[in-house]
């Protein structure tokens, strides 16, 4: 058996987008390390419920890091400690006994907070519809391997795909871009013949949409590139600029 | 619905090559102006959900879709990992729609239909063409060709894929068309809202009741077609490799207003997950099958053997699997592998805490082709492994056991993807098509696309076109109806009764209906468990409903505010009819077939015993109020291949 461990958690709780906020302090003793970060979470809701009290608030749904639906600041960092892990994929066994979490929503203008640690982050729904497609209608596609495709362009293409919408490059800026997050939807299409006929005009919609949203501009701080579940290059954001021009 | 209930499969005759082209040729077209005054209701943004709403919004209907996440990106779709099946023959291994479609047959064992399974096959090309088209970055060939794989013990190779994330990529293209119909104003997208409840005027789907997850609002919204698009039912048995909100409710609140809920108690347990250790464990991680690729599965030969398996000597371990099934090896079928598990643990054989697990032993495969070899095949699962349990599986085995993954029961929906409340469609894992008994790998997300790029889109429109349906607005007698229906559900589990009431958390009566239905009507089934379990489940339901139910200190209205207590409740509420529901059915199923293993029906080897003479049937269960429900029957017929027992031996 692994060695229990006591966790002292502060925890965001805010009950309305306009209301007011603040950190609660909730001490949790003989925890096993094999349980994620939202199992702990968990195992404080059924205490909470059991005083009668209001259960804290946070995304998830598939808790294996691919959803998306997951996300809020550990300690100050998106998702936490661990290299391109979801907070869902967190495990306690990353923390010392006795230590300190401080849970955060995502904080950005353009995220508003909806309660404790769930925000709303439709914003990139919208970016999306802005362009981030190729305009093709259901019955209207050639056959397949009729557009080739090198290895390397699709598993560069795959590789900028991955993204997952959790919106920790946004919470990690310190502009709130979210630069990585249009600039990796931009380098999965762009890359592919598919979506060339349509790439400059998404480039330029996405990219104006995004500063529709109240996202900043990106400061070439890369701390989007570090807190990235899916480790998805800041190059890209680079890449981004100049296809603005592309053909 | 009368006693006498015939189920109307609308099949077509004649050859079956040729049938879904004709049934095309025939269907009724409604003009182009004619469309925008039809609006259709989409519940689900998975890969079934996304794909229709997109593709009859594209004909020019006006669409309305419903998701309980924030995002329709975040479907359950996404979290696919192996493949989609197309038989493309790019491989010139020798695969046709033929072998396909008789693959999809026989891995069901019989007990789907001939014809739902050959138009599948004939459609899956298409899938992959539109995918492609969509910007889907699927693994390619150094000639820039698509790259396949085979998968799942097939022997040609059909699996195309986006490395270890099919699901995700083919979600994105899907979610993608979606947002262009967004941005061109012909979808409205509803996320955030829960499907609670049912509407129909005059005995046909005209809307459904959802709350808003946020303001905890009751909303109706109508149409004049409804799809149900919501997912499997896997989380009936608490931890499964589905995502935690992963519900039956839709299905379950469409079935109690008519929709025959069919073939409930075919469930596929998968073999390779990563185990459940503690008593918190909030969700089954699954590993890709492919590592049986790979990997041998193995116990120690003594039980009880307590030595780390690296000090366990060869001659000491029992690689059951290659043992049993020589021909097979660890490449038995899904059911096969998990079954053979599970009655080692069940002896004490098992591994790992409780005794819960067998070995995956990757130890050999490296030794053959090098670390880096098996790392590049499957480096992201491996890390996931790593993350999740703390242990390096390059250098201990893998610790895996079968857990619930995939529904192959469902709604029942006739050849046009219909439930029996007329204009109440059903796509996706939430229909009970074309895999009969159990499901081949990669056939799951090829069949989501299916029904929902090239079917519905046939199909609803027809009914579109049909009898001309009365106005029905959000003031509609039927709408308050279901409005005040869901408000007196809503208050019943907030309404704080009796001491205690509200103070224990939804999850542990979840956990418990889990262990039950895991227990009696998971890998393996027998009489006395099944109506032991019918018993237990009742028991289990009334408790909770006098202890359990939910306060709602967030706001003082009843069901106001968020509350994810409340969303755990109405689900459960409804997975406790569905359990009850998945007994009878296999109960009544004295036969195993597929993923269905009764006992009773055994071979002296211990395989399975189908009785196709009594059994050869799809089993579809009528809702019947405070009465036990009724099951009604349709026959299968085989006309392509004859039914043929399943040998792996
Ligand atoms: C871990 C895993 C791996 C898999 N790998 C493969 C694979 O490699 N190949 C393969 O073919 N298949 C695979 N499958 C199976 C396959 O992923 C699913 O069967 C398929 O994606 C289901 O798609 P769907 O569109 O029917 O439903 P889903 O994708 O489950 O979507 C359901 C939708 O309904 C919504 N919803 C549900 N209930 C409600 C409600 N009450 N109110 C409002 N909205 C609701 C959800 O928000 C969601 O948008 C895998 C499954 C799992 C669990
Ligand atoms: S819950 Fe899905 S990515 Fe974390």
């Amino acid at each position: 058996m692994p060695t229990p461990l006591t966790l002292t958690f502060k925890i965001w709780r805010q009950i309305r987008p306009d209301a007011p906020g603040g950190l609660d302090t909730h001490r949790l003793e003989g925890l096993s390390p094999d349980l994620s970060l939202l199992e702990a979470l968990d195992v404080l809701n059924e205490r909470l419920i059991a005083r009668g009290e209001r259960p804290i608030t946070f995304d998830h749904d598939c808790r294996e890091g691919i959803c998306g639906a997951c996300g809020f600041l550990v300690n100050g960092q998106a998702h936490g400690p661990a290299a391109e892990t979801t907070v869902c994929q967190l495990y306690l066994r990353q923390f010392r006994d006795g230590q300190v979490l401080v849970l955060e929503p995502w904080r950005a203008r353009a995220f508003p907070v909806q309660q404790d640690l769930m925000v709303d982050r439709s914003a990139f729904d919208r970016i999306l519809q802005a362009g981030g497609y190729c305009s093709v209608n259901t019955g209207s596609a050639p056959e397949a391997n009729s557009l080739l495709v090198s290895r390397e362009a699709a598993a560069s293409a795959f590789d900028a795909a991955t993204c997952i919408g959790c919106g920790a490059c946004v919470a990690s800026c310190p502009n709130a871009s979210a630069s990585l997050f249009v600039a990796a939807k931009l380098a999965h299409l762009g890359q592919l013949p598919q979506g060339q006929p349509e790439r400059r005009q998404r480039a330029n919609a996405l990219q104006e949409q995004m500063a529709r949203e109240g996202f900043g501009h990106c400061g070439n701080h890369l701390e989007c590139e570090a807190a990235c579940p899916k480790g998805i290059s800041a190059d890209w954001i680079s890449w981004m600029r100049r296809e603005r021009w592309a053909g | 619905m009368s006693d006498a209930m015939t189920l109307d499969p609308r099949l077509p005759d004649g050859p079956l090559s040729t049938a879904w082209q004709r049934t095309r040729d025939n269907l009724p077209l409604i003009s182009p102006s004619n469309r925008r005054h039809l609006r259709i209701l989409v519940v689900g943004s998975g890969l079934a959900g996304a794909s229709a709403a997109a593709s009859l919004a594209e004909q020019g209907y006006p669409v309305t879709l419903i998701t309980y996440h924030d995002s329709p990106r975040r479907a359950h779709s996404v979290a696919a990992q192996g493949g989609i099946n197309a038989a493309k023959n790019y491989a010139n291994d020798g695969d046709s729609v033929e072998r396909l479609f008789r693959d999809t047959v026989k891995g069901g064992d019989f007990r789907a239909r001939e014809a739902g399974c050959h138009r599948l096959a004939e459609i899956s090309g298409a899938i992959i063409d539109q995918c492609v088209a969509q910007g889907v970055p699927f693994a390619r060939e150094y000639g820039g060709t698509l790259a396949t794989r085979s998968f799942g013990g097939t022997l040609v190779s059909r699996t195309f894929y986006a490395r270890g994330q099919t699901g995700q990529q083919l979600l994105y293209g899907a979610v993608q068309a979606l947002l262009r119909q967004v941005a061109l104003g012909r979808v409205t997208l509803l996320p955030r809202r829960d499907m609670v409840e049912l509407i129909t005027v005059d005995g046909v789907a005209r809307g459904v009741v959802c709350r808003h997850l946020l303001s905890g609002e009751l909303e109706a919204h109508t149409a004049n077609a409804v799809l149900l698009a919501s997912g499997g039912y896997a989380n009936v048995y608490f931890l499964s490799t589905n995502a935690v909100k992963s519900n039956a409710s839709a299905l379950w609140r469409a079935h109690r207003k008519g929709a025959c809920f069919a073939n409930p108690c075919f469930t596929q347990i998968h073999p390779t997950c990563i185990p459940s250790g503690d008593a918190h464990q909030s969700k089954l991680t699954l590993m890709s099958e492919s590592l049986r690729n790979d990997g041998r599965v193995w116990l120690p030969a003594l039980p009880g053997d307590s030595r780390p398996p690296e000090a366990i000597p060869e001659a000491e371990r029992d690689y059951f699997l290659e043992r049993q099934y020589p021909t097979y090896g660890n490449m038995v079928p899904r059911d096969v592998a998990s079954r053979r598990a599970r009655e080692l643990c069940l002896r004490g054989r098992g591994v790992g805490p409780g005794g819960r697990s067998v070995y995956l032993d990757l130890a050999d495969a490296i030794r053959r082709e090098g670390t880096a070899v098996i790392e590049a095949r499957y480096g992201n699962l491996l890390q996931m492994y790593e993350r999740i349990t703390g242990e390096d599986p390059r250098a201990t085995p893998l610790r895996i056991y079968p857990a619930p993954h995939y529904t192959m029961g469902g709604l029942w929906v006739d050849y046009h993807l219909m439930s029996t409340i007329p204009g109440l469609f059903v796509l996706g894992e939430a229909n009970f098509s074309e895999h009969g008994a159990n499901r081949l790998g990669a056939s799951a997300l090829m069949q989501a696309l299916a029904d929902g790029t090239f079917i519905a889109p046939a199909t609803v429109p027809a009914w579109l076109a049909g009898a001309p349906q009365p106005e029905v607005g959000v003031e509609h007698p039927a709408c308050l109806e279901a409005l005040a229906a869901a408000a007196a559900r809503l208050r019943a589990l907030l309404a704080p009764a009796g001491r205690g009431r509200g103070a224990l958390p939804v999850d542990g009566f979840h956990r418990e209906l889990g262990l039950l239905m895991i227990g009696a009507c998971g890998i393996s089934r027998s009489g006395p468990g099944l109506r032991q379990a019918l018993t237990e489940v009742e028991t289990l339901r009334q408790r909770f409903a006098e202890e359990g139910g939910v306060t709602d200190p967030a706001a003082g209205g009843a069901g106001g505010g968020l509350n994810g207590e409340l969303e755990k409740a109405l689900r459960l509420v409804d997975f406790f009819g569905l359990a009850d529901l998945m007994l009878r059915d296999a109960l009544a199923r004295e036969e195993s077939c597929g993923a269905h293993f009764r006992e009773e029906h055994q071979t002296p080897e211990g395989e399975p015993r189908r009785d196709d003479a009594r059994f050869r049937h799809i089993a579809a269960w009528e809702h019947a109020g405070d009465a036990p429900p009724r099951r009604h029957v349709e026959p299968l017929t085989y006309t392509a291949l004859p039914p043929a027992a399943r040998s792996y031996r």
